[in-house]
């Protein structure tokens, strides 16, 4: 693993973003801004009618009491823009670090007669060529047609460690903004202005420009519905409220509608989906739109490559079987010297494996003459102090010590097809033509990886591992680990073709790849995350892009996706659970004028009708602010079944939405009696 | 309580339930053309009257065309049957010479007819001939429960089917509808009611002379064939003024029990086709639970209501066993109150008493059982699919919770869906709160309420509810027949009929054409005592919080005023 450098342009201190937040928050009343959430517009529009309706004469509540209800509208608009603001901050900042790179950047263009013109990075269009030299930053996304280079990616991913990029092969793909450390690249670009991974990354995380997720578009029309109904609810009471015997305050009336629409998840909807965005971001993934994190969240298959996602992705030393009538510590060491030259990771593994086992005087590097491997005799070793040592696979060996497989003692040979039976590589070793026994190695399965595939069981989700092994190898290393299914001798359309079948069956399926023979199955898959450094075709064809190049982080991204949704489901229901308790503040207030006996439905014993107003519209604003810190940070997710999951929320969000606004309209009531505010 | 109305509940219930699993499956057998045993006698007919028609029965349409023979033949229903209430002065089967209806009127019964609500601006016996009321009304009581039975069996197909583009054909399904869904129910009760004792004659009516030497004109007519499709299609329209508490619409106690009974019979019955439609009962059995519990609610609180002496009484030292007035003394206060509250669980809207003589709270119930859209049971049909809406909205609220796009029996709920069911949810606010308002506002309007204050709202709430819920049962003391109420309450029940289909059936298409997720362990459970409770809190909720301001200015003030008399 290379050492990461911290996230790039670390978002500036949390003191100048809450500032920042501040002053976004009196920017985002521009109306125009706000369609983007109609309930805090329709409250926007309140807030201007009230105050409006406090300069006019002869209003039938005290201009002191108006004041204030027209105030905590005003409070109520701001504090769901400070949440959003708050929200774009941390991306924002260090989107504009990036960006801010870019300023003044040129680029080589290849004209149609070879050479090359210098122009604003900017202006490239797709389909261009660049030339880029060392020290130079790659002016925007593309692929690499000729030359090789080691590349600085750490402005976008954070990897100090430069890369290889090179035309052709799985490598090829570069990003923009990042720097080339030697040599130079001839770069076709493969996005217009604007389109690049960086354009992208801010427009998830600004509020103004976001795209809203399908989900979202949803609960925005119910939001909006909800709205509609209580308009209707509160244009109409007046007219009843005639007939009944007396008008009723229009103040009053607007503080009801107020507190009825759904203001607090209507508030912190943008938010909440904005949040969501800035935590991949946090993890290095990049969206391409919402609407994939979304999807993540219902994912029921995982594809998973197995090298480097479920094992390490090399062949590790795990047993030795010594032949008959050899010592464990002769194998041992007849191993370890065989392997001492062996700079392939098997080799180091072996070695490694056996210094802890049996520590021994180990010859220098140079005291030996290492013996490489070599296709002919698919042998590699040393020859020391004049014996030579050597390891192979099983039919090279024995060539090599001119024995026939059935000359082999039993013992050895039956776990020789033990090991190959369980998936694993059998080699055989030997000193000077002695056969000592033989070497497990084997795929190991990367710590932790199992309980990782039982917390996406519980959360209904099956991982189902791709390889190109032979079913045997692959089935060994699948109960090893744990998947629910395995494809073996994977092939790019057996990859598609499974997507497709689970997908008939109604089923999401999510992969990740990097090669560009997995493009077509990473477009047919409704999650598909691409390798940063994986090929430019991979990356295209994706909806998710991995800046680590770390397969697992699929499985973050599905709890990303299902925070985003439980945090949206959990303050809908909160707000509206409130209204009941509002109502109960309200109503008696509105009509003891009309009919004295409702005020027994004064169940919390507010003091008086205006005070009463005055608490629901204060909770009513203060509320968003309380569950700002929930909207960023989401609900969290257990690995439980549905049913307990969905009442765990119901009795926190449910319940206590239905009694909260009671306290907290008490108390509030209590306070501003006590104040005399009202 | 007494015993005999304890032994009436439970009589009740147990001829709605005990039938309803059997019935609901004979529903989806008949609806899917399945053989039951009727098929040898009424397939023939069946047959006959798709070649008659020229419809090609193996021909699925698609939500749009579904809906648009749908629309095409409830307008042609409705022009033909205001013809004959204009006409009826020159035709048949009219022996006492009613002359046409002022064509307000008309329009209204004609509207209120094919929209299965059955709102009464007029009296049978005073203004109908036999022909208007059995091939213009009868026509309609069948058509338009068989169009509610349609609408519903496309929607449950909408939920069932998978990338599918068709929902059915709405020709077969009206035919199977009205020819083995109700057709042999209602000759079954019309021989039962005749047996007790309700006319079924074309004679005319008959003049007697009283014990104290008045002239009394006796009316009669075709009325137990009537009686019977109106129980059963929950149509709830009398052949008499009095309906249901008329001697010879309901003559025993007999009657009277099978008359509510079948009130709720079918819609009971459709939960349990909806569960084989989806091929899992336990669907069935949630929300038929969640339609008990605010059954039982309303009956118990009604119950209680009535039976508690009126506290304006209550000084003047005389015994009260409840409140009387307004009942049929034959049948009490338990018949009245249980019929109360499931003549307006379902949309049923035929009474055995006086709604607007119940106490205060005794009315609320009636009242809140339309106004949220009439799904406890509900109208044949109807009822269910405002249930299934409801069941929509609570799994979109809800459903986010368990971190999943929200899915039922796994069909996405996407933006579309919402939006439609948005639209659903607007029409009972529009019709009681705007057409209330409106009604209240205007001196000529509200001039028909005959008490003022918090009575006289709730006359008006309870009055434009029952239209726009398609109920049909009038709150008495409202004189409703007057040109502008005859044509805004028409409008209401327009509004709540096809405010819903239309959507409903937009939502079965979008719901047909979607993939079925797979349903697991990680699927919001819309089964079992969790979803029941959350059902039922959100049909309360939704209700509630519409209606609660309004209702706290009617009947919630007059019951507190009553109280602190």
């Amino acid at each position: 693993m290379n050492a990461k450098t911290e996230i790039p342009a670390a978002p500036t201190k949390p003191r100048s973003q809450w500032q920042a937040a501040l002053i976004q928050a009196f920017v985002k009343l521009d109306p125009r801004q706000l369609v983007r959430s109609p309930v805090m517009l329709v409250v926007e529009l309140t807030a201007i009618f009230t105050t409006v309706l406090c300069g006019l004469p002869g209003q039938p509540v005290p201009t002191f009491i108006a004041v204030q209800i027209a105030l905590w509208l005003w409070f109520t608009v701001l504090f769901a823009n400070f949440a959003e603001a708050l929200a774009e901050g941390r991306g924002k900042a260090r989107a504009d670090s990036l960006r801010a790179g870019t300023q003044g950047l040129f680029a080589r263009r290849r004209l149609h007669n070879g050479t090359f013109e210098t122009v604003p990075a900017a202006s490239l269009r797709k389909g261009e060529v660049v030339r880029v030299e060392v020290g130079e930053l790659i002016p925007g996304d593309g692929e690499v047609i000729e030359g090789i280079a080691a590349v600085n990616e750490a402005a976008i991913t954070g990897e100090s460690a430069p890369v290889i990029r090179e035309s052709g092969g799985d490598r090829s793909a570069v990003t923009g903004n990042t720097r080339v450390v030697s040599d130079w690249l001839l770069v076709r670009i493969s996005v217009n202005p604007g389109e690049s991974t960086l354009d992208r990354m801010i427009a998830l995380v600004e509020g103004a420009k976001r795209q809203k997720t399908p989900n979202e578009v949803a609960l925005d029309i119910l939001l909006i519905g909800l709205t509609l109904i209580f308009l209707l609810v509160v244009v109409t009471l007046q007219p009843f409220a005639i007939y009944s015997g007396g008008a009723l305050p229009l103040v009053f009336l607007v503080a009801l509608l107020v507190t009825l629409i759904p203001t607090t998840i209507g508030g912190l909807l943008s938010a909440i989906g904005i949040a969501g965005m800035d935590r991949l971001v946090r993890l290095n993934v990049i969206a391409k739109s919402g609407r994939a994190v979304e999807a993540a969240g219902d994912v029921h298959v995982l594809l998973l490559d197995k090298t480097g996602t479920i094992t390490f992705g090399n062949r590790r030393c795990s047993a030795l079987f010594a032949a008959p009538g050899v010592t464990g510590k002769d194998l041992a060491e007849g191993a370890l010297l065989a392997s001492l030259a062996d700079d392939t990771p098997e080799g180091k593994s072996i070695v490694e494996y056996l210094r802890g086992l049996h520590p021994m005087q180990e010859p220098a590097r140079d005291a030996v003459v290492a013996i490489p491997f070599s296709a002919e005799t698919r042998l590699s070793g040393v020859d020391y102090n004049g014996r030579i040592y050597r390891k192979g696979a099983v039919d090279a060996l024995l060539a090599f010590i001119g024995m026939q497989r059935r000359e082999m003692p039993a013992v050895l040979s039956r776990e020789i097809d033990k090991i190959a039976q369980s998936g694993g590589t059998p080699l055989l070793v030997c000193a000077d033509g002695k056969l000592l026994g033989a070497i497990h190695l084997k795929d190991v399965v990367k710590p932790g990886i199992r309980e990782r595939f039982a917390e996406l069981r519980q959360l209904g989700i099956r991982t189902v591992m791709v390889t190109g092994d032979n079913p045997l190898t692959a089935a060994a290393i699948a109960a090893e680990a744990g998947v629910d299914d395995v494809i073996a001798e994977a092939t790019p359309e057996k990859k598609l073709a499974r997507i497709r079948a689970e997908q008939a069956d109604g089923k999401m399926v999510a992969m990740c790849g990097d090669g560009a023979n997995d493009a077509p199955a990473l477009a047919q898959a409704d999650v598909g995350m691409a390798m940063n450094d994986g090929t430019q075709a991979a990356r295209e064809a994706a909806n998710l892009v991995d800046l680590d190049s770390d397969p697992t982080k699929l499985l973050d991204v599905v709890q990303v996706g299902k925070e985003l949704l439980v945090t949206r489901g959990a303050l809908t229901t909160f707000s509206i659970a409130n209204d009941v308790a509002k109502y109960f503040a309200i109503l008696p207030a509105l009509f003891t004028s009309i009919y004295p006996q409702l005020g027994v439905l004064n169940v919390m014993h507010l003091q008086s009708p205006q005070s009463a107003i005055l608490s629901a519209i204060v909770f009513n604003a203060l509320i968003i602010i309380a569950l700002v810190p929930l909207a960023l940070r989401g609900v969290r997710v257990e690995a439980v079944d549905a049913a307990s999951l969905l009442r765990r929320n119901l009795l926190i969000y449910g319940l206590g939405g239905l009694v909260a606004p009671f306290i907290g309209i008490k108390l509030i009531d209590l306070l501003l009696t006590s104040l005399g505010l009202a | 309580m007494d015993s005999h109305v304890v032994l009436l509940l439970v009589a009740f219930f147990a001829l709605v339930l005990l039938p309803a699993p059997w019935l609901g499956r004979f529903y989806y057998r008949v609806m899917e053309g399945e053989r039951t045993w009727l098929s040898p006698l009424l397939q023939p007919v069946e047959r006959f009257s798709y070649r008659f028609a020229g419809v090609d029965a193996q021909q699925e349409q698609d939500w749009k065309s579904y809906t648009l023979a749908l629309l095409a033949f409830n307008f042609a229903g409705l022009v033909l049957l205001f013809a004959i209430l204009m006409l009826q002065g020159v035709l048949p089967l009219n022996p006492q010479n009613m002359p046409g209806l002022e064509w307000t009127l008309a329009l209204n019964t004609a509207v209120s007819f094919v929209t299965n609500t059955n709102w009464q601006a007029y009296s049978g016996e005073a203004s109908l001939s036999y022909f208007s009321q059995m091939v213009g009304l009868g026509v309609q009581n069948f058509v338009s429960a068989a169009t509610g039975l349609a609408v519903l069996v496309a929607l449950c197909r909408g939920i069932s089917r998978r990338s599918s583009q068709t929902l059915g054909n709405f020709w077969v399904d009206l035919t199977r509808g009205t020819l083995y869904g109700l057709l042999p129910l209602c000759i079954g009760l019309a021989l039962f009611l005749v047996w007790q004792g309700v006319p079924q004659t074309f004679s005319h009516y008959l003049d007697a002379l009283t014990l104290q030497g008045g002239e009394q004109s006796l009316p009669l007519g075709p009325a137990a064939s009537q009686i019977a499709i109106k129980q059963l299609g929950t149509n709830g329209g009398g052949f008499f003024g009095l309906n249901s508490a008329h001697p010879f619409e309901n003559p025993t106690v007999w009657s009277n029990l099978f008359e509510m009974a079948s009130i709720l019979l079918i819609p009971a019955a459709l939960v349990f086709t909806f569960g084989h439609y989806v091929k899992d009962l336990r669907q069935s059995r949630a929300i038929l639970a969640c339609m008990l519990i605010l059954l039982v609610l309303g009956v118990g609180v009604t119950l209680y209501s009535e039976l508690q002496p009126n506290p304006a009484l209550a000084g003047l030292n005389i015994e009260q066993s409840g409140s009387l007035e307004g009942k049929e003394s034959r049948f009490g206060i338990g018949a009245s109150a249980l019929w109360a509250v499931a003549t307006t669980a379902a949309s049923s809207g035929s009474v055995n008493a006086m709604h607007d003589s119940f106490s205060a709270l005794g009315g609320l119930v009636p009242m809140f059982n339309m106004m949220v859209g009439e799904v406890i049971f509900g109208g044949v049909g109807a009822g269910l699919y405002g249930m299934l809406l409801f069941v929509l909205i609570a799994v979109f609220l809800c459903g986010l919770m368990v971190g999943r796009t929200p899915e039922y029996l796994g069909k996405k709920l996407e933006a579309r869906e919402v939006r439609l069911l948005v639209l659903t949810l607007l029409v009972m606010p529009l019709g009681v709160l705007v057409l209330g308002a409106l009604t209240a506002a205007m001196p000529f309007a509200n001039a028909s309420v005959s008490n003022p204050g918090a009575h006289g709202l709730s006359q008006i709430l309870y009055n434009y509810t029952s239209g726009t819920a398609n109920n049909g049962s009038g709150f008495g003391g409202f004189s409703s027949n007057t040109p502008y109420h005859n044509l805004m309450i028409a409008l209401a029940m327009l509004l709540g009929r096809f405010g819903y289909i239309l959507p409903v059936l937009a939502i079965a298409g979008s719901l047909a054409a979607k993939r079925r997720v797979p349903v697991g362990q990680n699927s919001f459970p819309t089964h079992g005592p969790l979803f029941v409770s959350l059902l039922t809190i959100t049909i309360l909720l939704v209700g509630g919080l519409t209606f609660l301001p309004v209702l706290a200015l009617g009947p919630v003030a007059e019951h507190l005023s009553l109280l602190g008399h």
